[in-house]
């Protein structure tokens, strides 16, 4: 029997739309066109976060970013804490926040390919590390405030309700396909995803291109903060904490491979999707706490049977 | 500078090559000086056996880690095995359990963590998923049911449980032989044909493959391994705390790796030793030590702590790095 081979785009897609249509049916409401809006919204900060790691997980040579969560905290903590606020200050404190994410994943990238520690440990310790530093900046006290203009930007409805998050996310995801897709960076990166040898013999500069990745894997992650403030309006310790292993879940869902060289964001998106639904339709049900977390591991199984499978010994 | 011969440094290189956990041996050497130093008593011997009995349980979690992560996976899901079996343990042993019904609820709490590890083992090994993401998916359906056998923090565990995990049996702190039960374990398992197996399929799958090893089989042995290490782990938690917790295991997931890491063994897999692992054990719950008994700040005890971690798992990097630059 030839099997049937559809993109796991269109397979993350396919679920997406069936879990939404299963959640109308069991729940009417679910479907209708506000909470849909605000499912999208939610899976809007996961997709942002989810960039940096796709990135990263392309890159290959067992790449992953476990530090994302504590830098999502870090960023939104000092633009809250920056702009106290205050609408003109919102700009300067955002590239402040960006600037202390990349500076973060430049210090990441260069422990992984300058001393070649493995990124599953460098980016465990400095999630250590930044949440420390958390820790040290605010003395347990937060204060601040989120500026009126964030709010108006990413959570209040533009037109047609759709929120200004939204819009992000899809410039986002335009700019990471220019980015993967069409240019040189992007290509040396699926390059060095696939093996890295042949892509340092053919002239790519490897451990350049791996800080750069990470560094912007750092910089997502606080963009990911600034967003998610505009949402809570308010910071707390673990604001970020909850997304790290779940990008990485909404990356692989999407399709692309842990292995790296394989991969697009058009996926993650539609995985960052397909994990917000579940998670709002487990909500929904009103199921207990001990349910949802059983039928969220069992389903993430699942997805992985459908595609996340890596090759047999024999061939 | 002192000249070496030659074939003295390649000499020395073979032996820091073979035994990886040397940086590991010497970093605990600072370690225990420095909270000596700091802490008048940290060589009495009730202290000594006080701080084995809390450094014990993470020490089996790092153990069955360092297994499976030879045999070139990972294990995610550990800590929520640990929740698991840990309210298992003592929601089985209900109030005022006999002796017989003790040991009925911890053979119940070993079996579900076996059974933990089939499943990730199964899904792994045989339905090749890739081990990260896979454990961490089970590790929801585990933390899951855990909530779901216990919602919150409660439960009696009877005093003679408690005492046993506190008593001497000749002389020395039962907690001390448990750890010498497994290393010697180790060291035997090691030495057997299935030792050799495990290596080869965590060094290079494929030619393993070829020379006819069972890998999938191994591969799924090393998950079984892991969650009966982590029923371990809950047992003797049940036995420190007195008390059933859904989510005592979440922490130590991540903690468990870092140890087996500064252990000296390689999370690409095919080389390291369950020992290497015991030490990192044992050097991170130190650190901890030090920083409490060094007074420092309240809000710099995090970052403090975790820069000692990240360099010490920097430290053998460093040491290559400068190295190369030299030669």
């Amino acid at each position: 029997m030839k099997r049937l081979k559809l993109s796991p785009v269109v397979i993350a897609l396919l679920l997406a739309i069936g879990l939404f249509v299963l959640g109308g049916l069991v729940h009417p409401g679910f479907a209708n066109y506000s909470p849909a809006i605000n499912i999208l919204r939610l899976a809007a900060f996961l997709g942002v976060v989810a960039a940096g790691q796709t990135l990263v997980i392309i890159g290959g040579g067992e790449g992953i970013d476990l530090s994302v969560g504590s830098v999502i905290t870090l960023g939104a903590i000092l633009v809250y804490q920056i702009a106290n606020g205050s609408d003109q200050m919102v700009l300067p404190a955002l590239l402040v926040a960006l600037a202390v994410g990349a500076g973060i994943g430049t210090i990441n990238g260069l422990g992984i390919t300058l001393l070649l520690i493995p990124p599953l440990v460098m980016t465990l310790g400095m999630a250590g590390v930044v949440q420390g530093l958390i820790l040290v900046v605010t003395q347990g006290k937060l204060t601040g405030a989120t500026a009126p203009i964030m709010v108006t930007l990413i959570t209040s409805p533009l037109a047609f309700e759709i929120p200004g998050v939204l819009l992000v996310w899809l410039l986002l995801g335009f700019v990471m396909w220019v980015l993967l897709e069409r240019t040189v960076y992007g290509k040396q990166l699926f390059a060095i995803g696939v093996n890295r040898t042949t892509a340092k013999l053919s002239g790519v500069r490897v451990p350049a291109v791996l800080v750069l990745t990470y560094a912007l894997s750092g910089l997502l992650a606080a963009l990911g903060g600034f967003v998610l403030l505009g949402y809570t309006q308010r910071v707390f310790l673990n604001l970020g904490a909850d997304y790290t292993l779940p990008s990485v879940a909404a990356v692989v869902v999407g399709g692309t491979i842990l292995a790296g060289g394989q991969g697009s964001y058009f996926g993650t998106m539609a995985g960052a999707l397909v994990l917000t639904l579940l998670s709002s339709l487990l909500t929904t049900l009103l199921l207990p706490e001990s349910v949802r977390q059983i039928v969220f591991g069992a389903t993430l199984l699942l997805l992985l049977s459908a595609y996340g499978r890596q090759q047999r010994l024999r061939n | 500078m002192i000249r070496v011969p030659i074939a003295n440094t390649v000499q020395l290189q073979r032996i820091a090559l073979r035994q990886s956990y040397l940086f590991a041996l010497l970093l605990l050497i600072i370690a225990v000086a420095v909270n000596a130093a700091l802490q008048p008593d940290f060589f009495r011997p009730g202290v000594l056996s006080d701080n084995l009995q809390s450094f014990l349980p993470l020490m089996l979690l790092a153990a069955g880690q360092t297994i499976v992560i030879i045999g070139g996976g990972v294990d995610l899901s550990v800590g929520a095995i640990v929740s698991l079996v840990d309210v298992v343990v003592v929601r089985a042993m209900g109030n005022s359990p006999g002796a017989s019904q003790v040991l009925l609820a911890i053979a119940l709490g070993l079996a579900s963590g076996v059974l933990a590890g089939v499943v990730n083992g199964i899904c792994v090994a045989y339905l090749r998923f890739q081990p990260i993401v896979t454990t961490f998916a089970s590790s929801f359906v585990f933390s899951g049911t855990a909530l779901w056998v216990m919602s919150s923090p409660g439960g009696n565990v009877p005093p003679s449980l408690v005492d046993a995990y506190q008593a001497n049996l000749l002389a020395l702190p039962v907690v001390l032989w448990v750890i010498a039960v497994v290393l010697v374990l180790w060291n035997f398992l090691r030495s057997t044909r299935y030792g050799r197996y495990l290596y080869a399929v965590g060094g290079q799958s494929m030619s393993a493959y070829v020379t006819g090893v069972p890998v999938s089989l191994v591969r799924l042995s090393t998950y079984i391994l892991s969650g009966l290490m982590a029923a371990l782990t809950a047992v003797a938690l049940v036995m420190s705390t007195n008390t059933g917790d859904p989510l005592i295991g979440a922490p130590m997931t991540l903690e468990s790796i870092v140890a087996v890491v500064l252990g000296g063994t390689r999370l690409r897999g095919g080389q390291g030793g369950v020992a290497g692992s015991l030490i990192g054990v044992i050097i991170l719950s130190l650190i901890l030590n030090i920083i409490s008994f060094a007074n420092v700040p309240t809000w710099w005890q995090t970052l403090v702590n975790a820069l000692i971690v990240l360099l010490a798992l920097t430290g053998p990097g460093i040491v290559a790095l400068v190295r190369r630059k030299l030669s």
